[in-house]
């Protein structure tokens, strides 16, 4: 039997399965269904990480390789090629059953103790945000071409309009303009962009690609292959002005339209869910529902940064390994946690003052973008138990507070996490 | 006075800064910012990420970077440059696959390992 068993090998699952070796456990198995680690990271040819975690700045293939050489340095037993098909109550004395599926073992079912669920997400597709036109070639996922293009060498097209100000969309479109494609436009329907103000500089401003908020695209025309899509201007309600419309020749549409975590395994294993994140429900600890299962990184939140995942991962892989150590010990009360005024959501969505073991850390989104603004944490009785002041909010940008022990003795749940800007 | 927003790293600091002389700069949350709006005023400079053919590899395409930053205007020369070159596995992370790419005095290195692919293992999983 395992004592520890990891779901993915992308920095999430790297990062959980090393932090648990760290913290003592011994049997722990990491199964990628990848010919090789290292997740998404491998398409990210670009730089920017690891500015956080190693003070320098790495591209993707050498962050994720930093971190498959440290694990390379302990005895963690990984299994590529591996999909995993269910996680199941254990038989015979087992708390979990994980089974799987590979052409080198066939299907196994394997014993564990302790499950880190680390399968990241995928993208919304075109279905997804219902464009209307016709269904020609050359609509793609912003990650769908950044795998095409990085890893098998393979240009989806000549001229792009990209949908969506996320940040695989920006480097995309940097991405295809040194590959000599035309990025035309990058159209989003909010009046803010979504993804980071430096990618905004340094991969739309950096090669003249213009950017329109407020606008969406309403058609995609073409029989064979894309060959034009309609651009339509939106109102405050995102509803497109008719007369607004203009006309882009292209045979490339690229969608960069937000990232929906891939549950599910935890939804079929029975976790309860938080409907505004899509990931499981967890504590402090990164535990689910379900005593013995634990989840980080995009699978249970869409990250902006690597390195958060990492060091959420971490804070996953140590948790459970001192419930596999520990036997499954007793948590104590609980505080729900809500997101009030302006907060989108938090993760954790509960915590348990009695078992932590410093701050509660907390990561929340706001739902729009502000100037100078003030979180603050109000416990069930109308309390304010803390306030932060932020220089400014997005919701591009993960947001994160650290409440210390001491304020949340004696508070009574459920405590609300809102944010209001704070007018001059 | 330009306004400029770093882009050193994820933060996203809006900087003011002034050629001068003197140069200044203020909204930096750290040296690096004041490194950036100098160079943006002066000769601004990228880092370049791409990837290059590589033969007898598991993948078709190979990552490379330059080592330094090089002049924003030179990007495509570099690009130019890249899409001649042909790496062969093993590649070790780290790599030089060209030195002084572009008669830019940066050299490109790979940025990750590539195993050559198995004589055997040709058709196989591995590969693709």
């Amino acid at each position: 039997m395992y004592e520890l068993i990891v779901i993915g090998g992308g920095p999430a699952g790297l990062a959980a399965a090393q932090a648990a070796w760290q913290a003592g456990l011994r049997r722990i198995l990491l199964l990628e269904r990848d010919c090789e680690l290292g997740g998404i990271l491998n398409q990210c040819i670009h730089n920017g990480f690891g500015l956080h975690r190693f003070g320098e700045e790495l591209t993707g293939p050498e962050y994720a390789g930093r971190f498959i050489e440290q694990l390379a340095a302990t005895g963690v037993e990984v299994r590529l090629d591996t999909m995993v098909l269910a996680v199941q109550p254990g038989a015979g004395g087992a708390p979990h059953t994980v089974r799987t599926l590979s052409a080198a073992r066939g299907a196994e079912a394997l014993e564990t103790r302790a499950v880190v669920l680390a399968m990241g997400c995928r993208e919304r597709t075109r279905g997804a945000i219902s464009i209307p036109g016709q269904r020609p070639a050359g609509v793609y996922t912003a990650g769908a071409a950044q795998r095409l293009l990085n890893m098998e060498g393979l240009l989806v097209g000549r001229r792009a309009v990209i949908l969506g100000s996320g940040d695989i969309g920006l480097i995309m479109a940097r991405r295809l303009t040194l590959e000599g494609a035309k990025v035309l436009a990058c159209v989003e329907v909010m009046p803010y962009s979504g993804g980071l103000v430096r990618n905004i500089v340094q991969c739309l401003e950096d090669f003249d690609i213009p950017l329109y908020l407020s606008h969406t695209i309403t058609d995609i025309r073409g029989r064979g292959r894309v060959e034009s899509v309609v651009v339509s201007e939106v109102g405050p309600d995102r509803a497109p002005i008719p007369g607004t419309e203009r006309v882009f020749e292209c045979d490339t549409v690229l969608l960069s339209v937000g990232l929906i975590p891939e549950n599910e395994l935890t939804r079929a294993a029975g976790a309860q869910m938080d409907e505004r994140t899509k990931g499981a429900a967890v504590g402090e600890d990164m535990q689910t529902s379900i005593p013995g299962i634990f989840a980080c990184g995009n699978v249970l939140h869409v990250h902006d940064l690597a390195d958060y995942v990492s060091a959420e991962s971490e804070r996953a892989g140590r948790a459970a390994a001192r419930w596999v150590l520990s036997g499954g010990g007793e948590t104590g009360g609980a505080l729900a946690l809500c997101a009030g005024e302006g907060v989108g959501y938090t993760v954790p969505q509960t915590l348990h003052p009695g078992a932590l073991e410093g701050p509660a850390e907390v990561f929340f989104r706001v739902r729009s973008p502000m100037g100078e603004a003030h979180i603050t944490v109000t416990d069930g009785a109308g309390r304010q138990l803390a306030r932060f002041a932020r220089p400014r909010l997005a919701p591009g940008e993960m947001e994160h507070i650290a409440l210390p022990q001491k304020l949340l003795e004696g508070a009574c749940g459920p405590l609300t996490v809102a944010a209001k800007e704070v007018r001059a | 006075m330009k306004e400029l927003i770093c882009i050193t790293c994820p933060k996203g600091c809006r900087l003011r800064a002034e050629a001068g002389p003197p140069f200044t700069v203020t909204g930096n949350a750290c040296p690096r910012g004041a490194e950036y709006a100098r160079a943006e005023l002066t000769h601004p400079v990228r880092t370049l990420t791409t990837t290059v053919r590589i033969e007898g590899g598991v993948h078709r395409r190979l990552p490379v970077r330059t080592n330094a930053p090089v002049p924003k205007e030179r990007l495509f020369d570099v690009m130019d440059e890249a899409a001649k070159l042909c790496a062969h596995a093993p590649v070790k992370a780290g790599q030089r696959i060209a030195a002084d790419v572009a008669g830019t005095g940066a050299d490109l290195v790979a940025t990750r390992a590539m195993d050559a692919l198995d004589a055997a293992d040709e058709n196989g999983s591995g590969g693709r």
